[in-house]
């Protein structure tokens, strides 16, 4: 914590979208989604729940999709953390994140950065997901706005422009 | 258009034309969109200020009591810990409300509702702050809560606030009082308390001026001007000292129309003289923001033997709250629309929004007419039982047409394709049945694997609405906006909140039609203009639209007066094709961007709707300014012994006057729809004695991928003559009509005699 409680020197670093990262001065009990958007400048990544229910907050740690809200900054230092500002290295949007404005899938866009972390991490793992397939691997993230229809829109048409890259 | 849930064209028309450039008519992409796919987009939660410190509101536990002391010394005493404030650190107005000032910024001698906000505090960490809440000692003194709404309307519970227990009685009456049809059904309906929970929770940094004699507030919101009205009679400040900027709004759906933190972040800014970021968890935020009325309806409908409806009675009670928000409102809304789609003649209608002890309810999407519109809809088809005749029938037979009289004397001016919704919807093909063999994720119950195929029922169902846009009674809720033009680039400015919705690529859409340019910048969001009114009740693509449309129109001309006076021309023969400013007379012809280099065209314009009239006691009047219809049609598939629902799909025709960008229009209806299914099925705040069960995501369910249903959409495009561009609002009739429709369905699969939403698994086991 900043100037009151609990300070100490101490520090620990996280490896996030390939940068290592210092965080000085913590309170050991902020949430990896505190510690990206308030200490290391990186509020794409959203919080609406507190509780992993809605998905906003999707992080990929080592491969793998989780909620930011559910994991302690502290425990994640030998992670490599992947944030939705991560997901491009160049700026350019991503084919993801082309699908999802073509699409429609964005309407307010706070449960995007969430949205389109976990479909980057399913089509990593299934380059070829089946409608089910993709109506479950979304299934932790809730968008409120737009009933979903464009959001399954939007990853039909980059799986498929994968696919057509891939042949 | 027709169909989809198929893949929709990005740039191309409702007839398939394919055009490079986003005008009015086609999928125009939205310009937030690349920044919110990036996590670029600054949501008001986003904003941050060097040296900002942290708010937080305490709230009371209890649904009513009186408040003895409050002693906040042990938490000033923290370390880190910069203000603490009561009601008495509050220099201006005591209290705020959209409609009635009746809501105290802070509680001082009662608390009304169990979360009503008591203190707040300014700390350097939310932990800090957190800590300090728990430090502040509130003596209470326990009193009984009223609850009961019926208590309420019959004054057997003590006064709970000085404007009484019934914040308006409303009554519509018409026609013979004493006809009784052949044919009488009648019912008793319910439906629960529903939440926006919008994802984007509230949040706002407030600046303080260097004086601090004023402060900027960077807020979600629909509506800065009322907001900032509200604030600076609680600050005790002038309108100029409290300026609003919106920040990135994270949806809304009527959950955002009352203030929540503004006033509480702005006080604090200027005690501590500090940048104040305030933002809630989701769990105070089911606290912090107004609900949809819980409501308890009574209907009898009486028709002739052939079905034709004749007359409409009903008794609607809506549950306030502990203030009164814009309960007057929603009231009326509920009350002149129990007829439904509708012809009939005569009316018996009293209703009550009253105050109890509850959490505050006001606007939520559909606003009033979600409640009417599950009991006239379930009371069709009682009717249509009672008739021997089919739910579609039934419906067809009575369908309101332009030029009836409506139950408020009102003639239905609006155009009116109550019948072509209706056939249209019915035309959509049905889904296939469920396979014998499913995935467990089509079964209800879904990955629980709690279904069983054989105990699976499937049922249709039928739901149709009206929805009044724009407000009512006799309120000029006008919008403004300004278009610059200047070397073929125009800057648009309006305060009209963005909430998701899309009106940014909307304006974009306008200017690039009305001005023939390609580049369409937008000015922030803010009070530096005059008022947008409210993003809701359907209206901003009316009245904003109108007021950019009227804007840009006023540029145009003076432009072409421009032109004509350089060329020695007519200014009426002048027109835009495409990107140039052509003499349709002559052969002059050259670019927009060359007719406005180095000028400058600035016009300011307001939109006004027509006057609307406030009802008579007997609820007669012209109250509303326009309606939009919608029908849904629904398919359920239903374990009748677990109670699981699975919506399978929902189909809709509805009347949308135009369709400016079918892709937003499509999301509207997606959305709207989901909503509705959440109504329907699952959303449901848990009262108990007025203190709140399920205030967080664990437990109040929303509708997630897997439960959202294949959705067929009919758009009906008969222009709206009243209307600037032709389009009538769509926001709301999506989510109004699918809850019936789904329990009518779920009525369909079951036999159940269904009469409350949500409809609970025990409903329909035990129901």
């Amino acid at each position: 914590m900043t100037s009151s409680q609990d300070q100490g020197n101490e520090f620990y670093a996280l490896t996030v979208n390939g940068m290592r990262h210092q965080v000085q001065d913590a309170w050991v009990g902020e949430s990896l989604l505190y510690v990206l958007r308030e200490r290391l400048g990186l509020p794409g990544t959203k919080g609406a729940c507190e509780q992993g229910e809605c998905g906003s907050c999707t992080v990929v740690m080592d491969g793998e999709a989780v909620c930011a809200c559910l994991v302690m900054a502290a425990t994640a230092v030998d992670a490599d953390i992947v944030t939705v500002e991560g997901l491009s290295t160049d700026g350019e949007p991503t084919d993801v994140q082309r699908s999802f404005v073509d699409a429609g899938g964005v309407q307010c866009g706070f449960c995007t950065p969430g949205l389109i972390v976990a479909v980057h991490a399913l089509l990593e793992r299934n380059s070829s997901p089946s409608e089910l397939e993709i109506r479950e691997a979304i299934s932790g993230n809730i968008c409120r706005c737009t009933g979903y229809g464009r959001i399954f829109e939007a990853v039909r048409q980059a799986r498929d422009t994968r696919q057509q890259g891939a042949q | 258009m027709t169909p989809s849930s198929s893949p929709t064209s990005t740039r191309s028309d409702v007839n398939g034309v394919v055009s490079s450039r986003g005008v009015l008519g086609v999928s125009a992409l939205r310009p937030d969109g690349i920044p919110k796919v990036q996590g670029r987009f600054a949501f008001s939660s986003d904003a941050w200020a060097d040296n900002m410190l942290w708010g937080a509101t305490l709230r009371s536990p209890h649904p009513h009591a009186k408040i003895r002391s409050i002693d906040v010394s042990r938490a000033l005493a923290i370390n880190g810990v910069s203000a603490v404030i009561t009601a008495d650190d509050v220099p201006g107005q005591l209290t705020y409300g959209l409609i009635t000032s009746d809501q105290p910024v802070f509680a001082r001698d009662v608390v009304r509702y169990a979360g009503e906000p008591v203190a707040a505090v300014a700390a350097d960490h939310p932990e800090t702050a957190r800590r300090a809440l728990d430090a502040i000692r509130v003596e209470y003194e326990v009193l009984a809560p009223l609850v009961d709404a019926e208590a309420a309307i019959a004054g057997s519970h003590p006064t709970i606030h000085p404007d009484g227990n019934v914040i308006r009685r409303q009554r519509v009456v018409r026609g013979d009082q004493t006809f009784i049809g052949d044919v009488v059904v009648e019912g008793t309906y319910e439906i629960g308390m529903q939440d926006q929970a919008f994802l984007g929770l509230e949040a706002a940094l407030a600046l303080p001026d260097d004086d601090n004699g004023g402060v900027e507030l960077f807020v979600a919101t629909q509506w800065l001007h009322e907001d900032q009205k509200q604030i600076a009679a609680c600050l005790n400040l002038p309108l100029d000292k409290v300026r609003l900027t919106l920040g990135g709004v994270g949806g809304a759906f009527g959950g955002r129309e009352d203030i929540s933190l503004q006033v509480h972040c702005c006080l604090l800014a200027l005690k501590t003289g500090r940048p104040i970021k305030m933002q809630y968890g989701r769990e105070e935020s089911f606290f912090g923001h107004i609900h949809r009325h819980p409501a308890r309806i009574f209907m009898r409908h009486h028709a002739d033997r052939d079905g034709t409806l004749r007359r409409v009675e009903a008794r609607v009670v809506l549950d306030g709250g502990a203030y009164a928000s814009t309960s007057s409102a929603v009231l009326i809304n509920a009350v002149t629309h129990m007829q439904g789609p509708y012809k009939c003649d005569i009316a018996t209608v009293d209703g009550y929004a009253v105050r109890s002890n509850n959490p505050p309810c006001g606007a939520m999407r559909g606003f009033g007419v979600v409640q009417a519109c599950f009991a006239h809809e379930s009371q069709m088809d009682k009717l249509a039982v009672a008739c021997g005749m089919d739910p579609v029938d039934i419906r067809l037979k009575n369908a309101m047409r332009t030029g009836d009289k409506l139950i408020t004397g009102q003639t239905m001016d609006s155009v009116a394709p109550v019948e072509r919704c209706i056939r249209e919807t019915a035309a959509l093909p049905l889904p296939p049945l469920l396979p014998e063999e499913p995935d467990v994720l089509q079964l209800p119950g879904g990955s629980g694997l709690t279904a069983r195929r054989s105990n699976v029922k499937r049922g249709v169902g039928w739901g149709v609405s009206i929805k009044n846009l724009m407000y009512s009674e006799g309120f000029d809720d006008y919008a403004t906006a300004r278009c610059r033009l200047s070397n073929g680039i125009v800057t648009l400015q309006f305060a009209t909140a963005e909430v998701g919705q899309g009106f940014v690529v909307l304006a974009q859409q306008i200017a690039r039609s009305v001005l023939g340019v390609d580049t369409v910048l937008l000015e922030p969001i803010s009070t530096a203009i005059g008022s947008a009114g409210s993003t809701s009740a359907s209206r901003q693509t009316w009245m904003s639209g109108g007021a950019v449309d009227g804007a840009c129109r006023v540029v145009r001309e003076r432009l072409f007066e421009h032109v004509a006076q350089r060329h020695g021309l007519d200014p009426l023969r002048l027109v835009i094709e495409g990107t140039d400013v052509v003499d349709s007379m002559g052969s002059l012809r050259f670019s927009v961007a060359e007719a406005s280099r180095d000028l400058v065209f600035d016009e300011t314009f307001e939109h006004h709707h027509r006057a609307t009239e406030e009802l008579d006691e007997n609820g007669q009047g012209n109250c509303h300014v326009a309606f939009a219809f919608v029908a849904h049609r629904a398919v359920v598939d239903v374990d009748v012994d677990l109670g699981l629902v699975k919506v399978v799909q929902v189909a809709t025709a509805q009347d949308v006057g135009r369709v400016l960008n079918p892709l937003a229009a499509l999301g509207q209806v997606e959305g709207g729809i989901a909503q509705g299914l959440g109504l329907a099925v699952m959303e449901e705040i848990v009262l108990v004695d007025g203190k709140m069960r399920n205030p967080s995501f664990t437990d109040y369910l929303l509708p997630t991928a897997l439960d959202a249903p294949d959705v067929l959409v009919s758009m009906i495009e008969e222009p709206e003559p009243q209307a600037p561009l032709g389009a009538k609002g769509i926001g709301e009739p999506p989510c109004i009509s699918v809850t019936p429709a789904i329990v009518a369905a779920i009525r369909d699969a079951t036999g159940k005699d269904l009469s409350r939403v949500p409809v609970r698994p025990q409903d329909i086991v035990f129901g």
